[in-house]
């Protein structure tokens, strides 16, 4: 369950980048978050792990009270989410199979389910010809998958994803999209912040519109609603 | 922590160490020279010491007796003197036994003291005192004064001062070299690492975000670190040793000094690499958990 109690968030040259954020999310929801570039959508997702701290306003998520939360507790807020990061934040000299693993080495996985998790995730997102490649010998939309299976890999009971699709070909963005709706299917929230009209409009589920840092629509089952 | 995490993280480290390549190498290389220019100086004030020791224990108070003092009152006033608590020993030295020496160390001229022995004798019985810590001299010399039966005290008094004023310089000159040098090399050493590690802010920013706990970002750097130390103690240790060890043959042997005596091989140089290997392990494990420390607040 995720839930923001009127967040507000400015940046120290006075730009208000989200504004009167009051919104709810359930288990097991599935959620797009749409709206024009700069409206303050990524600064959503950020708050929510903690990577930006609100100005105002209070967050709760899987359990933790995150904005109150001692510094200690912020590795189990993080483990018990899924991050797919815009920038997919790969460590740039481990390879492929080792950025995956590492996700759950912090967790102090055993070696044999860690080898048996990544060589899964790899099958799904179509990596395993590539498991020892570094970042820097991938395509954009190859990266993009490596940081989706590292944010699957811990089975987390929240995903939060960032223009998971933003590098990929329609075929591919397919593809993750129906792993996101299987896990959806298995009790895992899925927040996900898209641009991907297509997607939104073809597979149904609720939208939440931010604009100008204000929620401007949440609808159950809603469509993209903007002209790209 | 499970053994399996703690194994992760030794393997990280020892991985760090290749992966950083260059980097790496840069920090070996600035732990082995200013290790090296540090257990140089360590060696030399160390051998000054041993030699300002050696020429300050040979500091001795003669106490010349006056000629009609019995053996009794010989024999008295050495167990009064040794009885004295700043008092290491006393050696007694008739005036037979003044003569004897005077003999052997004339050699063939011996002759000139032929008759100047039994009632034709000059010389005084003398006590000579070893003061327990050399630098008391003055206060031996002063308080063997107040007993009787003495004509005269010598103890070089002027060379003494001048002695030990020259050896507190040199004493304290080397100490602080070697702080000053400690010092430079701490801070060398640890801004290496810590451009190493600033290069990889980005990483353990990523490792927080997904989820690492501090200490767990933190063990791999402590390993490389204490690794990067050791490694670069490793060179000068193995360079001073070798070298010392060829000093010391050098100076015995070719150069003949054989006033000038180096302190031996054992158990200095061992010391020494002690001292190297901890400071080198010491700075390299705190130059980069606190420059770890920086990045971890996310």
């Amino acid at each position: 369950m995720i839930e923001m109690i009127d967040v507000w968030k400015s940046y120290p040259n006075g730009t208000d980048a989200l504004k009167e954020i009051n919104i709810k999310i359930d288990k097991s929801e599935f959620v797009y978050v749409v709206g024009p570039s700069g409206a303050g959508k990524s600064t959503f997702i950020k708050l929510m792990y903690r990577e930006e701290r609100p100005s105002k306003g209070q967050i709760f998520l899987n359990g933790y009270n995150v904005e109150k939360m001692k510094e200690k507790q912020i590795p189990k807020l993080r483990r018990s989410i899924g991050v797919v990061f815009q920038d997919y934040k790969l460590l740039p000299r481990l390879n492929v199979y080792e950025n995956i693993a590492f996700a759950m080495e912090v967790v102090e996985a055993p070696r044999k389910l860690i080898r048996t998790r990544v060589m899964e995730m790899l099958d799904l997102v179509k990596l395993k010809h590539k498991l020892r490649a570094l970042p820097s010998e991938l395509s954009g939309g190859e990266q993009q998958r490596v940081s989706i299976a590292r944010a699957l890999v811990n089975n987390p009971q929240t995903i939060i994803a960032d223009e998971p699709t933003g590098n990929l070909d329609p075929e591919t963005s397919w593809e993750i999209m129906k792993i996101f709706e299987e896990i959806n299917l298995r009790g895992t929230t899925v927040v996900m912040a898209t641009h991907n009209r297509e997607i939104v409009n073809t597979l149904r589920k609720r939208v939440v519109a931010i604009e100008a840092g204000r929620i401007a629509r949440d609808q159950v089952r809603g469509d993209y609603g903007y002209e790209d | 922590m499970k053994i399996r995490t703690l194994y992760r993280h030794v393997r990280e480290g020892l991985r760090n160490i290749g992966r950083n390549g260059w980097m790496s190498f840069a920090s070996v290389s600035s732990v082995a020279i200013t290790l090296f220019i540090l257990g140089v100086f360590v060696l030399l004030a160390m051998n000054v010491n041993h030699t300002a020791q050696v020429v300050e224990s040979q500091v001795e108070v003669r106490v010349f007796l006056k000629k009609e003092t019995t053996p009794e009152q010989i024999e008295k006033l050495k167990n009064q003197i040794e009885d004295l608590p700043q008092v290491k020993s006393v050696t007694l030295i008739t005036k037979e036994e003044g003569i004897a020496k005077w003999k052997e160390d004339f050699g063939e001229k011996s002759y000139l003291f032929e008759g100047l022995e039994g009632e034709e004798n000059p010389l005084s019985d003398e006590l000579v005192v070893k003061p327990q810590n050399p630098r008391e001299t003055a206060l031996v010399a002063e308080r063997v004064n107040s007993f009787p039966h003495i004509e005269s005290i010598n103890y070089g008094k002027e060379t003494v001062e001048k002695l030990f004023s020259i050896t507190t310089v040199v004493r304290n000159v080397g100490l602080g070299f070697i702080v000053a040098l400690a010092f430079t090399a701490m801070f060398l050493i640890s801004n290496t690492i810590k451009m190493t590690i600033v290069a990889r802010r980005r990483e353990i920013q990523i490792m927080k975000l997904v989820g690492a706990t501090n200490a767990f970002i933190r063990w791999p750097f402590f390993i490389e670190g204490l690794l990067l130390g050791v490694l670069g103690a490793i060179v000068p240790v193995a360079l001073l040793v070798v070298g010392y060890q060829y000093l010391i043959r050098f100076v015995k042997v070719d150069l003949n000094l054989y006033f000038l005596e180096l302190l031996p091989l054992d158990p200095l140089a061992w010391q020494m690499a002690g001292l190297l290997m901890g400071i080198g392990a010491f700075i390299g494990v705190w130059g980069s958990i606190v420059s770890v420390r920086r990045f971890l607040k996310i």
